[in-house]
């Protein structure tokens, strides 16, 4: 198991190595030098070109790309995102303000996906063509066409505009006011989670109707164990498996999705970040906000695939 | 003589009786009804797309100042937006907006994708086979619309560049597909026989494996065509796409947003559009998968 946690960990690190390549030279397709585009939304109209060579070796953007890569990329290491020009402040206090809120939001959708996917999947697999699946497989379909920004206002138009009983957007720390905090969050976790929910709950359906054949199934249930014993205890770590290659997908679609989500709902987190500065052409944080989204995902995958090794030896030596 | 004829025959007759694969596939994928219902949406999408200067009762692009944000009237089915241009003809002009971006992204990617997931999986023990495969593994960690939205940051709006960004994003998916099935069958004999006989590096690749890699490809295409939908909806949702005035169903629901008290239907309908369009993707390409290749169930 250590074996395969270090590959794991050592694969993890490519990656990200190769994100950070990636995210530098893309920003470097910008059309335009870059010094250009820095004087330009700094408004320094007046500037000459004795100034401009003195600012190109102050950026270090004389030296070669090489160069200015490993230059980034040894500050990034170290917290140091760069500067936004629009918000005149360091990116990472910026993204050091917002990363909680759209991490907490983020977490509380997951579990409610991985937790609600999981038990209505079973629930339907077992219950199959009774009621309980009647309704939890069409709900499901909804579930994984439904267009979480349209969702979002559908809410907002039921329950926070004609019946007045959940704000309609805004964010507030638990620490500040928990009660409010936890009904600003219902509306938003239930857009962020929809998808995740939706597609673990089917594969769930699909994994239970799988197992149920299985002849150690039919062995417990001919041992005369209750239908309690039979579906924790032998079908449920079974099923779990497509369950957690599906979590690293959730959690994409859940920081992907609070792109969308945070703009819907006004809350003042990365995702909205992401979207103004894209706005604003502030690019030092639309890198900042994609490299950490992508970090993001790929140390959640990172941890799916360990606990995969978990639930699965065979995959530990293959 | 006449007893083995009717042995003959017997044994003819015991024989199950062929069936085309066509009609095994008709069978298979007309079976369900919500396969057949996706169909018909999809059906009637095209159709409103193709016709949509005919369809549409009014100019999607010309504004009424003075009547602005109506409800839904006999003259205005759907009432009309914030400037006044009818909601029911712009909803039939964003059609091809959907398609356009849709179909345009898949042809992209797909055929990206089949090429790279070609070349990796046939020269599988060359460096190539690494590189392509895990530039794939990193762009498929990347939730789909983080990815589009930076392509479309470094590139700028419009729609050509909304195209360039989904296509970027969904490329993996078929290099995945394509490599896996390059790989299976580059091991079969036939294959070698083929370079024993000759057959250079292209034609193999092209000839022989990619045939193999079809029915994956296309449901796989199918599936993706609604996930694209989705991701160009909230593109322009967010106001990264089409221009205005041009007509987007993402961009249609950000500007009723504004007048959700006022008028809901103008979010309500274009969002209601997405979903029927994406559910119909998704059916059909459900409908496609068990027909043409059961075994890809819970793969694809």
């Amino acid at each position: 198991m250590t074996a395969y946690i270090i590959r794991r960990l050592v694969w993890a690190v490519i990656i990200l190595f190769m994100l950070t390549i990636a995210v530098f030279f893309a920003m470097r397709l910008l059309p335009g030098d870059p010094l250009m585009i820095y004087v330009a939304q700094s408004q320094l109209s007046s500037i000459g070109p004795e100034a401009m060579e003195k600012l190109r070796v102050e950026y270090g953007l004389d030296k070669p790309l090489i160069v200015q890569y490993f230059s980034w990329a040894g500050k990034v290491i170290k917290g140091d995102l760069g500067r936004s020009i629009f918000h005149n402040e360091s990116v990472g206090k910026l993204i050091a303000w917002r990363l909680p809120i759209t991490a907490h939001i983020g977490i509380v959708s997951f579990v409610v996906a991985s937790i609600l996917g999981a038990l209505s999947g079973l629930l339907a697999g077992l219950r199959r063509g009774r009621l309980a699946d009647q309704i939890v497989t069409p709900l499901a379909y909804v579930g994984i066409t439904v267009p979480v920004f349209w969702l979002g206002i559908l809410l907002i138009w039921v329950f926070g505009l004609k019946l007045g009983w959940l704000p309609i957007g805004g964010y507030t720390s638990p620490f500040e006011d928990f009660w409010m905090s936890t009904k600003q969050l219902v509306m938003p976790v239930v857009c962020e989670s929809v998808l995740g929910l939706a597609s673990m709950s089917r594969q769930m359906r699909s994994a239970v109707l799988e197992v149920t054949r299985q002849d150690y199934i039919r062995t417990a249930w001919a041992k005369g164990l209750r239908e309690r014993a039979v579906v924790f205890r032998h079908m449920l770590k079974n099923c779990l498996i497509p369950i957690v290659t599906l979590m690293g997908f959730a959690i994409g679609t859940i920081f992907g999705g609070s792109v969308l989500v945070e703009t819907v709902f006004n809350i003042p987190g990365m995702g909205r970040l992401m979207v103004n500065s894209i706005f604003n052409q502030d690019y030092v944080v639309v890198q900042a906000t994609t490299l950490i989204f992508g970090a993001i995902v790929l140390v959640v995958n990172l941890l799916v695939d360990i606990s995969y090794g978990w639930l699965d030896p065979r995959i530990r030596y293959s | 003589m006449t007893e083995q004829l009717t042995n003959a025959e017997a044994r003819f007759s015991e024989a199950p009786p062929r069936v085309s694969e066509w009609r095994r596939f008709c069978r298979v994928f007309f079976a369900r009804r919500l396969v057949i219902f996706g169909l018909l949406i999809l059906f009637l999408l095209f159709i409103t797309a193709i016709f949509a200067p005919q369809l549409a009762p009014y100019n999607p692009y010309k504004q009424d100042l003075r009547s602005t944000l109506q409800q839904p009237s006999a003259k205005h089915i759907l009432g009309t937006d914030s400037l006044g241009r009818d909601t029911l003809s712009r909803l039939i002009y964003g059609s091809r907006t959907t398609i356009l971006v849709g179909f345009g992204t898949t042809a992209a990617a797909a055929s990206v994708g089949v090429l790279l997931g070609l070349i990796a999986g046939y020269f599988s023990t060359s460096i190539i086979n690494m590189i392509i495969m895990r530039t794939m593994d990193l762009l498929i960690s990347f939730p789909m619309i983080i990815l589009a939205l930076f392509m479309a940051a470094i590139l700028g709006g419009g729609i050509q560049n909304v195209i360039i960004a989904l296509s970027v994003a969904t490329i993996p998916g078929y290099a995945r597909v394509t490599h896996g099935v390059a790989l299976s069958i580059k091991e079969n004999d036939y294959i070698l026989a083929q370079m024993a006989m000759g057959s250079d590096h292209l034609r193999t690749m092209f000839r022989h494996i990619l045939p193999n890699a079809l029915p994956p490809l296309i449901v796989l295409m199918t599936m993706q065509l609604g996930n694209l939908i989705l991701a160009e909806a909230g593109l322009s949702f967010l106001g990264i796409g089409i221009k205005p005035p041009g007509a987007a169903w993402g961009a249609m629901v950000n500007d009723g947003y504004r007048y959700l008290l006022r008028n809901p239907v103008l979010s309500f309908a274009p969002g209601l559009a997405i979903m029927l369009v994406v559910f119909a993707f998704n059916m059909v390409g459900d409908g496609l998968r068990d027909a043409l290749d059961p075994r890809l169930r819970g793969l694809l």
